[in-house]
């Protein structure tokens, strides 16, 4: 099974539950088998086998829960007071956990499509793919969705300084 | 342009969303503006970083893949059937209605071994790809009346020289006793990531050292050194600790190999 691990990664990424994982995963074996012919040789493998896993998450009572955020692209932090800016953060010291933190209290849309990037290194046209959406809504959201991630880093380098 | 507006392009510079012209425009603003630089260093950094914390984050558990794989097996399920690669225990199907609609999922598990092989192979395509720029960059520095941005024979004053302009360190060996001598080194870009090309003389000949963060397309299958011999240069490449290495000069392959032992000895340090 190709992929196996990184697919299952990416799924409690999205899903933020284990058995909710698990059982995505399982499903999109199935279908992926089963829609194979479907699959155009040239394309990126794993984009097309992460959209059918979110097209499957999002047909579920807590994918539907998690992708309401979907319209709504403002995430609620408080902007830091110091004209600090978070890249001194990181020049400095970059802790995982943090990160790990920050990308889990990103709404789904924002942290996948940066998963789809930095992770997976997909390039926007295969991010697209995953995603069924054109490119140029795949560089705003990527733009929006890096800068509340920045934000809420930086709030997070403020609080544990406090 | 602004360096507002410049700003807006380095995510995607830095994400390999931009035309080769674009790049080159990113590049040569970044060669000249401290203040870009140091915000693409940092937005690279925070790419890296997030590609760390989150890969390999949830593991799966050791039975999930054999549940999943019985589970497609499962005689009710007309994709079992498929003679799927991943399958050890596989029986050869009886031809049955069932079959015959897997049959199109059997040519897919087929394409399925093909695409994998493609993959690889167009990795080490990719590989053949690079080493051909990076030597188009030593010959380009050969011919460029600055060949260097620092020149120096110290190597205490050209490792500090490259500190808050890449993402990571490196050590540089010393050359006491050995026919090798640094000239300098330069910031250069390669595939959309900042990277240290350092300069070495032989005998009037001149040697390029390229130390470069490590990326699928550099990396061989096997961690060893490899030697190639290209255009009357004679190269070699290896990683160590997560940078790729890359020499290339016009010497013997004795001599090239001599100074990449130099190098991973100091690497090792
Ligand atoms: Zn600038």
């Amino acid at each position: 099974m190709p992929h196996f691990a990184s697919l299952y990664n990416l799924a409690f990424w999205l899903t933020q539950d284990r058995a909710t994982a698990e059982d995505l995963v399982q499903e999109t074996y199935v279908k992926a088998l089963k829609g194979f012919p479907s699959y155009h040789q040239g394309t990126n493998f794993r984009a097309w086998m992460y959209r059918i896993l979110r097209n499957t998450f999002l047909t579920t009572q807590a994918g539907l829960k998690a992708a309401v955020s979907l319209d709504s692209d403002d995430v609620r932090v408080v902007e830091p007071a110091t004209d600090q800016t978070p890249e001194v953060f990181f020049l400095t010291r970059v802790e995982q956990e943090t990160i790990r933190r920050t990308l889990e209290k990103l709404p789904m849309h924002f942290r996948e499509i940066i998963l789809l990037c930095d992770l997976e290194e997909m390039n926007y046209k295969e991010v697209g793919l995953a995603l069924s959406i054109p490119i140029g809504t795949v560089m705003s959201r990527l733009f929006r969705a890096r800068k509340a991630m920045r934000l809420l880093l930086a709030a997070a380098s403020q609080g544990a300084k406090a | 342009m602004s360096c507002e507006l410049w700003r807006d392009w380095i995510d995607a510079y830095l994400d390999d969303g931009c035309t080769p012209e674009e790049s080159a425009g990113i590049e040569d603003h970044l060669n000249t503006c401290t203040a870009c630089a140091a915000e693409a260093l940092a937005r690279l950094r925070l790419k890296n970083a997030t590609r760390i914390a989150a890969a390999d984050r949830f593991v799966p558990a050791p039975d999930l893949r054999l549940r999943i794989e019985q589970s497609i097996q499962n005689p009710r399920n007309p994709i079992s059937a498929i003679p799927f690669v991943a399958f050890p225990r596989f029986k050869f199907p009886v031809l049955t209605k069932q079959w015959k609609q897997g049959l199109a999922g059997a040519a897919a598990a087929l394409v399925l071994v093909v695409i994998v092989g493609s993959v690889w192979w167009s990795r080490s395509a990719g590989r053949q790809q690079a080493l051909a720029q990076l030597l188009d960059m030593h010959v380009a520095t050969l011919a460029s009346s600055n060949p260097v941005d620092v020149a120096s024979t110290d190597q205490h004053t050209v490792k500090p020289w490259f500190e808050g302009k890449l993402p990571y360190t490196f050590n540089l060996p010393v050359l006491d006793g050995t026919p090798f001598k640094l000239v300098g080194g330069k910031l250069m870009y390669y595939r959309n990531r900042p990277g240290a090309q350092l300069l070495f003389d032989l005998r009037k000949h001149q040697i390029s050292v390229f130390i470069l963060q490590d990326q699928p397309g550099l990396t061989p299958k096997s961690l060893g050194v490899a030697t190639e011999r290209q255009r009357g240069f004679n190269e070699e490449t290896w990683s160590q600790a997560g940078l790729r290495y890359i020499v290339i000069g016009d010497t013997s392959a004795a001599d090239v190999r001599a100074l990449g032992d130099l190098l991973r000895a100091a690497g090792r340090q």
